[in-house]
């Protein structure tokens, strides 16, 4: 059911299309086309796998979690995306993008980064790949991420703080869009997840559905069978597109998106898109959107920065409508108890966006039972969260947490 | 050949300035600012100084395609409680005070939220002459075009320099009232010289339709409008009066910039060169 969609203007069922200025759909043309003739190209997919076994550490390990899944009560398989070269499964999409920018010989790479994980992704690979690098990141969040900044710094990128709406993910998006109109001859825009217009979504899945596809070859490889259920956090939704998509004629394997909860879906404050059902269009696609009566985005809550975002990718809204997979929120206290748990049984502090999807396989597995096995994307590592976990559990001294 | 095509209220009132042997002019503000009242007083001075036709913004929270000025308006009349109730409330005192074509430019979410084909009735009634619509394509336009034309409301959408030939043709079939022409590639904005963009769009455009040609450019000046006057049938402003609000010019301010711009699309180059 998946290989025909999107259809040739990127729609997924109602979802997707291109909400965008006239200026930019000659250009999304012509990206559209370069990403195709790409992928039918040996030589491009050829030195893209490459690429990402040599310098990105990829396939990364599934790695069979048997202490986890004692508490869980069912058997937990963890896909190792924070393994990968920056920790995150982001660096796939990243390295993707910035070597089609080679190959439609542009010299220019922007891009808006939340937390800095995408900025810090796309900066490295324009530094691997000889590329002139801009990040538009909020100003609020440039404050909140000052390391990550150095770091986009130190690999040669130019980080341009935004001061428009918001302040944050949604206003760098804003940002990087108008640099692009002006800019889009000798720039390519690399967006950091499968949202946005077409081909974004399909050419952000196309990049990252390694995931799935090394995933669902190793369970074959462990188990001898499919697991039993896939799990991915969902923020614009790269990381779950790309384990969801070799799984979706999959009939038998249940997929499920979890959705940044906040203070609780009933409490307003979340990042819950599919979870609140309100369609319409932002960025670009027609997709599930956190807005008021009028239409005006609403600012999404989520104490994972790579989360915390009102809108979500087209394809993720389709399976949802067609109920291919299921969408469920996870609050900010429950990611942190599952936070804190990976980390105790399994040494391993995942990114609190991977927590979610911890802290929703918890919850599935009570669902599913003892037998079930089930497929977890740990789609970053936590390093960069240590100051949200710190003050969380009261680590530094003086400091009171949630313990 | 303008009996085939469809101009439309605005586009009439274009080709009215037309046959007075100069471009119309067209005022662009967005509504509530800087507060509702202030935001209808701005306006009625765009009409009182002479545009031709009027394009009212409906503030939106992510405003992608439009500059600095354009923003922070928009950000300010939001912050002090704008709705889309406020914009048809607007339509409707500025359609009573005078026959200027009242177009609204707006991002499309909030059309969609409203409900196209309810917007569509609810804005004809209270007197709307068409959208302006900066981020929706003729191919993503179905339910738009179909209520839009029910209540023969304008259609304008936009065409660039990065538009292929056969792309200015899907658009322009689709217009009615008059052809956007955003002859920069960039944002809204003001901005010192006319681009060597602008001339060869509106040529291609002129070959693909009969439909008047307006040109968005960042027009600040009399000496800009009738520059870019001579060779498009409207000059379309609208940072520069955003930037007389937000410098605290109010209505005056707007008032005496339209009568400068004014004068610029009569003066006798823009008339000399024909259209």
């Amino acid at each position: 059911m998946s290989t025909v969609l999107p259809d040739q203007l990127g729609h997924f069922g109602r979802f997707g299309g291109r909400f965008m200025p006239e200026a930019l759909i000659a250009p999304l043309d012509e990206l559209t086309q370069a990403w195709r003739s790409a992928m039918a190209d040996p030589e491009f997919t050829g030195e893209f796998d490459r690429m990402l076994r040599e310098w990105a550490g990829v396939p990364s390990l599934l790695y069979d979690a048997t202490r986890l899944s004692e508490v869980a009560g069912a058997r937990i398989l963890l896909k190792r995306e924070d393994l990968n070269h920056t920790g995150a499964h982001k660096v796939r999409n990243a390295l993707g993008q910035a070597l089609l920018t080679k190959r439609m010989g542009k010299p220019r790479v922007i891009a808006e980064t939340g937390a800095g994980q995408h900025g810090v992704a796309t900066a490295t690979a324009c530094a691997y790949l000889d590329l002139e690098c801009v990040v538009y990141m909020g100003e609020v969040d440039t404050q909140r991420q000052s390391l990550n900044v150095a770091r986009m710094k130190l690999l040669g990128a130019e980080v341009i703080p935004v001061t428009s709406g918001s302040r944050t993910l949604k206003d760098a998006i804003n940002e990087a869009l108008r640099d692009w109109v002006a800019s889009v001859d000798k720039t390519h825009y690399l967006l950091g997840t499968a949202a946005g217009a077409h081909p974004f979504p399909a050419m952000v899945r196309d990049f990252v559905r390694g995931i799935g596809d090394e995933a669902r070859a190793q369970s074959l490889e462990l188990l001898g069978k499919l697991p039993d259920a896939a799990v991915a956090s969902v923020g614009g939704g790269s990381n779950a597109i790309g384990l969801f998509a070799a799984f979706i004629p999959d009939a038998d394997v249940k997929l499920y998106g979890i959705e940044p909860g906040g203070d609780g879906f009933e409490t307003g404050r979340h990042a819950a898109t599919i979870t609140a059902g309100q369609v319409g269009v932002l960025h670009g696609a027609r997709s599930f959107l956190l807005q008021d009566e009028d239409g005006q985005t609403i600012e999404s809550h989520s104490i994972s920065a790579g989360l915390d975002y009102p809108g979500v990718g087209p394809e993720h809204s389709w399976l949802a409508e067609t109920k291919r997979a299921t969408y469920r929120p996870v609050t900010d206290a429950d990611a942190m108890e599952a936070f804190r748990l990976l980390s105790r049984t399994e040494g391993i502090i995942p990114a609190i966006e991977s927590a979610h999807a911890v802290a929703g396989a918890l919850e599935i597995a009570e669902e599913l039972g003892p037998d079930a096995t089930i497929l977890v994307n740990l789609s970053g590592r936590g390093d960069k969260d240590m100051d949200t976990a710190s003050s969380w559990f009261g680590l530094i001294d003086g400091e009171t947490g949630h313990e | 050949m303008s009996e085939m095509v469809a101009l439309g209220k605005a586009g009439t009132a274009i080709r009215k300035a037309n046959d007075e042997g100069r471009a119309g002019l067209v005022g662009y503000l967005p509504a509530g600012y800087p507060s509702y009242e202030g935001g209808v007083d701005a306006i009625k001075a765009l009409v009182d100084g002479g545009v031709d036709v009027l394009e009212i913004g409906l503030p939106y929270s992510d405003p992608v395609m439009d500059g600095p000025a354009i923003q922070r308006a928009a950000e300010a009349a939001l912050a002090g409680g704008f709705r889309v109730k406020d914009l048809l409330r607007t339509v409707e005192e500025i359609a009573a005070y005078s026959d200027v074509p009242v177009l609204v430019m707006t991002y499309w979410n909030p059309i969609e939220r409203y409900g196209v084909d309810r917007w569509a009735t609810d804005f004809a009634g209270v007197g709307g002459a068409g959208l302006i619509t900066p981020d929706l394509i003729p191919e993503e336009a179905a339910e738009w075009i179909a209520a839009a034309d029910k209540n023969e409301l304008d259609k304008v959408f936009l065409v660039s320099p990065s538009s292929t030939d056969e792309r200015i043709r899907l658009t322009t079939s689709a217009c009615r009232g008059f052809v956007y022409a955003t002859a920069v590639m960039g944002v809204t904005g003001v901005r010192e010289t006319a681009s060597d963009l602008a001339a060869p769009l509106v040529a291609r455009t002129k070959a693909a339709t009969g439909l008047p040609v307006g040109v968005g450019i960042g027009v600040s000046n009399a000496e800009q409008a009738a520059a870019i006057g001579a060779f498009t049938d409207a000059v379309i402003v609208g940072s520069a009066f955003v930037k007389r609000l937000l410098d605290g010019e109010g209505p005056a301010g707007v008032r005496s910039l339209t009568e400068s711009l004014a004068e610029g699309v009569r003066r006798e180059p823009s008339a000399a060169a024909g259209r």
